[in-house]
């Protein structure tokens, strides 16, 4: 036992300030909120106790809960699609036509980086207001738009567009994966004469599922957890008319707008189980459709 | 099956040039074997021809039809590669069926083809199985099958054994000298083996540097190679080459050779004085023959059926003897080596064949 201490010391030495940061800054605030959310916590007085009541009364009788649910998984459902076949349908062309510019894979990365930025937010919000340059578009064609953002039937959408826009991450794994299959399956495919549509269904798919999937559960989560633009764009609570009350707005909205630090506790769980489950379904189903080049059977 | 006519066909990236004005006929139904050093452009005109690089000087024509625009998939044809190129996440069976699905082939009409293919091949047990779980030299079955399903006028080959170990190369070789046997279909097959060259090849095509040195039979080129080129690429072990001056004596021409005693050699088709004589190792036997030197044996390989001898002469030029009966010569020891006139292939200084003018003066 002491000679494993001596040797390994100077790896835990230098794992020390992460093991640090990790009980003071991450283990120790998630276990404070698990306790914070059975209690009744407004920052000034000590924390109540109140068992479930906090999560009896979410499920139960909070209606901007579910609302709250109700546009995150709607937000889930379109954005994360939109967002992996957009980030796909770039990675391809930059793999097919321009495999040796790097320079374009930046610039191609680059709505990314920008992408989560506030200042981008305060963009979009200019981008589709009633006079934005959106509108000033559609009008050449005759078509006057509504005001996108203020509109709660259109709202939800314009973050979706932001969502597809930020695709690089996944653009780059993708891209990734994709320069892995090798070229010469292509050519056996060009000989046999199959069909460009029929390549991409029938190679380019199944050879990418694990790409896929790993950006999926990726993206996923992310969606889950969307937040600093929403807060911008919707003037921090959800407008309009709760149309952009994202569970993570909501979420801020309990914890520092009302100081119902013990109920925030708790939405915080709730979506911490939901994304837990998400992520364990995906991989319960993935061994339908993922195939491992290396699998062992 | 088909024939193929390459005329003037070259092939450039840029300024860099891999193929040049190449002509070249392949007859309907032979074995046609495109040998050459490594980056030698085999490949390359195996994919120009396949459709899968673009041709970009002169044509290529299929059965008198130009095909420089035809895609891949038009063409008729099927191509086994190096690498196998099977799909990896589809069994056996869906390997062999792909490319029949892609022409709308009937459905019972697929399982007959792929049952067919999967009993010439004796892969029918494999036929459930992922390409993972194949050995190298199944692949390679799995890869021929799916060549054959399609029923192609033509099939191309590059370097298809190459990944196998020495005794399942020979066998795969053997096999596939029975499938064309069997079927009957032109095909153009690259390797730089040229045992497999030799022994599978109708006729052979020697590339050098993107350029045709030679077309032939296997005998022709191992017999009659017309150039120095040829004559080193094809034969193991490998044709020796010597050196030698001509001086015009009173009685005929005076070969003279560091190395060996100075030979009298009939009348060539040349004026050239510096000359390359080649003969191959077998040609070569100890204590006898009309041309002679001493040399040190350097080295005795054994390999079974016969030895091969690494003699070295005095102008320090290694010779490479092989024979049945030299197994009692040991390293160290000083020998005669020598040769018979009709066995020497002569090359001008350009390295271009060149042959005596009196053919009787041969035979002593
Ligand atoms: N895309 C390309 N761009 C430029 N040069 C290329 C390209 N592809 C091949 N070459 C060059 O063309 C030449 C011929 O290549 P090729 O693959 O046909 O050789 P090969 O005879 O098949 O050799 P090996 O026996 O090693 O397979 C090589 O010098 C190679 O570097
Ligand atoms: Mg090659």
């Amino acid at each position: 036992m002491r000679r494993f201490i001596t040797r390994n010391a100077p790896g835990y030495t230098f794992l020390l300030p992460w093991l640090i940061g990790f009980f003071l800054l991450t283990l120790g605030p998630i276990l404070a909120s698990l306790y914070l959310s059975f209690t009744k916590y407004d920052m000034v007085s000590a924390p109540r106790w109140v068992g479930w009541d906090n999560y009896v009364y979410m499920f139960t009788r909070d209606r901007r809960f579910w609302k709250a649910l109700h546009v995150t998984f709607s937000y889930v459902a379109l954005a994360v699609p939109a967002r992996l076949i957009m980030a796909l349908a770039v990675a391809m062309i930059l793999d097919k036509g321009l495999r040796s510019i790097s320079l374009y894979r930046a610039i191609f990365y680059l709505p990314s980086l920008l992408g989560s930025s506030i200042a981008i937010a305060i963009l979009w919000r200019q981008l589709f207001a009633k006079d934005g340059a959106v509108n000033a578009v559609l009008s050449f064609v005759g078509i006057d738009g509504p005001s996108w953002i203020t509109d709660p039937n259109t709202s939800l959408y314009t973050l979706v567009v932001l969502a597809m826009w930020q695709f690089g991450s996944p653009m780059l794994i993708f891209l990734a994966g994709l320069r892995s299959i090798p070229k010469d399956l292509y050519e056996a495919a060009e000989i046999d004469g199959t069909p460009a549509w029929r390549q991409f269904t029938r190679i380019t798919l199944p050879l990418l599922a694990p790409v896929i999937f790993f950006n999926l559960v990726l993206q996923t989560i992310d969606a889950f957890k969307t937040f600093s633009s929403v807060f911008i764009i919707s003037h921090g609570n959800g407008a309009p008319a709760d149309s952009l009350l994202f569970y993570t707005v909501y979420l801020f909205n309990e914890a520092f707008s009302f100081f119902r630090m013990g109920y925030a506790s708790a939405l915080a769980w709730v979506l911490l189980v939901i994304i837990a489950v998400f992520t364990g379904l995906a991989f319960l189903s993935s061994k339908y459709w993922v195939h491992y080049e290396n699998e062992r059977d | 099956m088909v024939g193929l006519t390459l005329r003037n066909t070259g092939k450039r990236y840029g300024a860099l040039s891999i193929i040049q004005d190449l002509n070249l006929d392949v007859r309907d139904g032979e074995f046609l074997v495109l040998v050459g050093p490594s980056g030698c452009g085999k490949s390359t005109l195996l994919r120009m021809i396949a459709g899968l690089e673009d041709i970009t000087d002169g044509t290529i024509a299929m059965d008198g039809r130009v095909v420089n625009d035809l895609p891949a998939s038009k063409r008729e044809l099927s191509m086994v590669f190096q690498s196998y190129a099977l799909y990896p996440h589809m069994t056996v069976a869906k390997n062999l069926a792909f490319g029949l699905e892609n022409m709308k082939v009937p459905r019972a009409e697929v399982e007959r083809r792929v049952a067919e293919a999967a009993r010439i091949l004796q892969i029918e047990k494999l036929l459930d199985r992922k390409p993972r779980q194949l050995s190298g030299g199944q692949k390679q079955r799995v890869a021929i099958g799916r060549a054959i399903v399609r029923e192609p006028k033509l099939f191309l080959f590059d370097e298809p054994l190459s990944n196998l170990d020495a005794e399942l190369r020979v066998q795969m070789r053997a096999e596939l000298a029975s499938l064309y046997a069997r079927l009957g279909t032109t095909m153009i097959y690259v390797t730089h083996d040229q045992v497999e060259a030799m022994t599978l090849a109708s006729r052979i095509v020697v590339l050098r540097a993107g350029k045709i040195e030679q077309v032939g039979t296997p005998q022709e080129l191992y017999t009659r190679p017309q150039n120095l080129f040829v004559a080193g690429f094809i034969g193991s072990p490998k044709i020796n080459m010597i050196e030698a001056r001509l001086t015009q004596g009173n009685d005929g021409l005076e070969a003279t050779a560091r190395g060996f005693r100075p030979f009298r050699i009939p009348a060539l088709s040349t004026t050239d004085t510096a000359i390359t004589v080649c003969v191959r190792p077998g040609s070569i036997a100890l204590g006898t023959g009309a041309v002679q030197a001493e040399g040190t044996v350097r080295l005795v390989e054994y390999l079974g059926n016969e030895t091969l001898l690494h003699v070295q002469l005095a102008s320090g030029q290694i010779l490479l003897v092989s024979g049945k009966e030299q197994g009692a010569t040991k390293a160290g020891d000083t020998v005669t080596v020598g040769f018979e006139l009709s066995d020497i292939h002569y090359f001008d200084s350009n390295g271009q064949r060149v042959e005596p003018l009196q053919h009787e003066g041969l035979l002593q």
